[in-house]
């Protein structure tokens, strides 16, 4: 048995006692994971000391590859080197269609609307491809930390839709990790920030990445940051600055004809060094040669800004509108934050810091920016940070709503309402005699149901028959603090009830998920039972851990002395179940516990209320006598 | 705290339609500090659940009280006013609305319609903190003046949406 433990309140957290958690910046070019090590968020780098993992992955004869290795590979063998994949998640077959012109893959499409990449190693769809890296950068993590990790945050675009949200959660969940929030890149951006600069007031940030530009105001106040709005363009990045520059080459070589996958990626790669190169150059030598590709010259800084200049332009629209949204005057934002490597480029310096009126904020490295403040956030809610004040305050980036009669769409939600949230909209039939109603959930701003996205659809089936109108269905949308959305409808009258977790079109279902799970080579070897086990033990600890925390903090001041063996009772009855090997019995007993501490929950929700209005009435009293 | 309490009482805040800002915004933070799912990240499911409930309201409530508009109608609904009968408004409100409307798509083929439209705007604006005043002064008197506020209030919302519909437009988004 382990000798007690005496610590002073406050005290910092025994190291063994501390929990990993790292912070995974899953990006379109690169991917980045961090920890907090001896109170200081910094990147992990590999054994060869590289922080950055290029987002891209390999299935090669010899198993998959991830990273750089499968990077400089790529233009070799294009169809099994997937790059990019992030401007996959979440999305369907229909839209793939459109970014393929694109993408030198070759895409087989399924019946779940999912695009799969058809590779050596068979079919992958995208949530699998990004599972890879994740998996990676977890490897690289439990090597430095010495140890499986606890709890992870992952970062997604601001502009993120439901189904791509979905998809990034499916993927870090194939990985095997536990996710314990999704965070918008640029509230994490701002996270690093606020603690390494103690900043307050209106800070925008301006994230250019390799594929996705986005663009977030948020007000920081007393440790919490709040999300004014967000905006963006999802179909914009850094790699669209490269294509410009390689069309540019073309332009010179007089070339017209469509080149091979493998010329593509090598000229792509090609004109990525060039535009790195131009940030500190005035000019740089520009030498192709390549099958029918002949061209020897320079391209001068002048001449790329006007090469991009719609493109960065483009971006500052996108920041008039958000700025516009979120209600604030430019001269009331007081700090721009620059995230993703191509805001390096001068051009977008300049143009940023004309529309603004402010010099930039870059000292920290715009690439892991990111990764870092993930990477705080996990340490505080994995619980190393108990005493912590910072709070989150998110808000929902694209309105959610509902088809109406006429092909139009309904919004329920609207966006940048602060998350969670849930509003009920009530429906009616349109027919005498109705007795079913196809709800059809759509995420986006337009006003009509073809061009928002959709998300799912069900059916309220039973109403009993009325004349038309006569009915009242009552439809609640609920998202969760990751942005996540729940949808339930009922005939109030009858309480003829219909349910749904959105499951995006185009995302995995569960069962999907445990297939791919047992398929997967990774975990080939284990035992599909012995892993529920696992994970049933693994719950059945965190419930009695937080359980125990609960009763020693409040368990005395609300509960009675029989309330308190009771529930005692209950986790020690747990503790043992959970040494034991029977899942379902391990499941029940969580169950049960759970039931029996909910009163003991709900009053301690309620004393967590009243201590907050009560220091506010304090602070009322300071200011009138001060 | 229980869920059948008002918007404004779950703040601490006496119901009035002229309300501290400030004050709303900081009370706001205090309680979801202590709330927000964040929180409860490693807590058992029903604490989460709970959380996420007071969550939700603790937003809804702001967003509603935030938005002076909101604020008006919510304040209507806790005196039993029934919302959905449209009063009758004003000859000389209706004139003013048909001159906006007009001046409004007058903008979208003037060469400096982005700079009226700024004008354009601060005098809507100027409009809705009158409605605002004007609600303020008749909601414990007379139903049926706030009422008619709030109906204008909706106009001039409707009418600022279209402005800001014509901005995008001029600015090509």
């Amino acid at each position: 048995m382990a000798l007690l433990q005496i610590t002073e309140p406050g005290q910092a957290i025994d190291p063994h006692l501390r929990k990993r958690a790292a912070g995974i910046d899953l990006g379109t070019t690169n991917s980045l994971i961090a920890s907090v090590r001896a109170g200081v968020a910094e990147t992990l780098p590999d054994q060869e000391g590289r922080h950055m993992l290029p987002s891209v992955v390999r299935y090669s004869e010899q198993g998959v590859v991830v990273g750089e290795d499968a990077r400089v590979q790529a233009a070799e063998d294009p169809l099994n080197t997937i790059v990019s994949v992030k401007r996959l998640m979440g999305r369907g077959v229909n839209d793939v269609d459109t970014l393929g012109n694109q993408l030198p893959y070759e895409f087989s499409a399924t019946e779940g609307g999912v695009p799969r990449i058809v590779t050596r190693s068979g079919e992958v769809t995208p949530v699998e491809v990004s599972a890879q890296i994740i998996r990676a950068l977890v490897g690289r993590a439990s090597e430095t930390l010495a140890g499986d990790l606890d709890g992870v945050v992952v970062t997604v675009p601001a502009y993120f839709d439901d189904s791509q949200r979905q998809a990034t959660k499916d993927a870090a969940q194939l990985a095997g990790i536990n996710v314990l929030r999704l965070l918008n890149e640029p509230t994490a951006a701002s996270i690093a920030y606020g603690l390494d600069t103690g900043a307050e007031g209106t800070i925008a940030i301006y994230d250019l990445g390799g594929g996705t530009f986005d663009i977030s105001l948020l007000r920081l106040t007393r440790g919490v940051f709040e999300v004014l709005a967000t905006g963006g363009d999802s179909a914009l990045g850094g790699d669209d600055l490269d294509r410009a520059i390689a069309e540019w080459i073309l332009q010179q070589c007089g070339h017209s004809e469509k080149l091979n996958p493998s010329q593509l990626r090598g000229l792509m790669m090609q004109a990525r060094q060039i535009k790195e190169s131009l940030t500190d150059k005035d000019e740089v030598d520009v030498r192709v040669d390549d099958k029918g590709l002949h061209f020897e010259g320079r391209l001068t800084r002048v001449q790329f800004n006007e090469l991009i200049a719609s493109l960065v332009d483009k971006s500052i629209k996108a920041c008039r509108r958000t700025v516009r949204d979120a209600g604030v005057a430019l001269n009331e934002i007081d700090n721009v934050v620059m995230v993703g490597g191509s805001t390096r480029v001068p051009l977008v310096i300049d143009r940023v810091h004309d529309y603004f009126g402010t010099q930039p904020l870059n000292n920290i490295d715009p690439d892991r920016v990111v990764a870092i403040g993930a990477a705080v956030q996990a340490n505080i809610l994995v619980g190393n940070k108990p005493d912590d004040e910072m709070l989150l305050l998110d808000v929902l980036p694209l309105s959610l709503g509902l088809e109406t009669m006429g092909g139009l769409a309904e919004k329920v939600i609207t966006r940048n309402t602060a998350i969670p949230t849930s509003r009920a909209q009530e429906f009616t039939t349109y027919k005498d005699g109705q007795t079913a109603m196809l709800v059809h959930v759509l995420q986006g701003e337009r006003e009509l149901v073809q061009d928002c996205r959709s998300l799912a659809r069900f059916e309220l089936k039973g109403i009993p028959p009325m004349v038309a109108g006569a009915a009242k269905i009552l439809v609640e949308f609920r998202v969760d603090a990751d942005g996540l959305l729940s949808v339930s409808a009922r005939e109030t009258s009858t309480g003829v009830e219909a349910f749904v977790e959105v499951k995006p079109s185009y995302g995995l279902t569960d069962e999907e998920i445990m297939q791919m799970l047992q398929s997967s080579f990774d975990h080939a070897q284990e035992d599909a039972e012995q892993r529920s086990l696992a994970e049933a033990r693994v719950e059945a600890g965190r419930v009695i851990e937080a359980l125990g925390n609960a009763l020693d903090e409040d368990g005395e001041a609300l509960l009675g002395e029989s309330d308190i063996a009771l529930l005692r009772g209950a986790i020690d009855k747990l503790g043992s179940l959970a040494d034991g090997s029977d899942t379902r019995a391990i499941t029940e007993g969580i169950e049960m516990l759970g039931k029996a501490s909910e009163e003991f929950a709900s009053l301690r929700m309620d004393v967590a209320v009243r201590k907050a209005l009560a220091g506010r009435q304090v602070a009322d009293i300071d200011s009138e006598y001060s | 705290m229980d869920f059948n309490q008002n918007y404004f009482e779950i703040f601490g805040l006496p119901v009035t339609f002229k309300l501290d800002l400030d004050g709303l915004s900081r009370r706001y933070r205090e309680l979801q500090k202590e709330l927000h799912p964040d929180n409860y990240a490693s807590s058992t499911e029903h604490e989460k659940r709970l959380s996420m409930q007071w969550s939700s309201l603790v937003n809804a409530a702001n967003e509603t009280l935030k938005s002076p508009q909101a604020r008006a109608i919510y304040m209507l609904e806790l005196k039993g006013v029934d919302i959905d009968h449209n009063p009758v408004l004003p000859p000389a409100f209706l004139m003013e609305q048909i001159e906006l409307r007009e001046e409004l798509e007058s903008l979208e083929d003037d060469p400096a319609g982005l700079d009226k439209l700024d004008t354009f705007k601060v005098r809507v604006k100027d409009v809705m903190s009158g409605l605002e005043r004007q609600f303020e002064a008749v909601v414990n008197e007379d139903d049926e003046k706030a009422l008619t506020a709030v109906y204008e209030m909706q106009f001039m919302t409707k009418l600022m949406a279209s402005a800001h519909h014509l901005e995008e437009k001029l600015l090509d988004y």
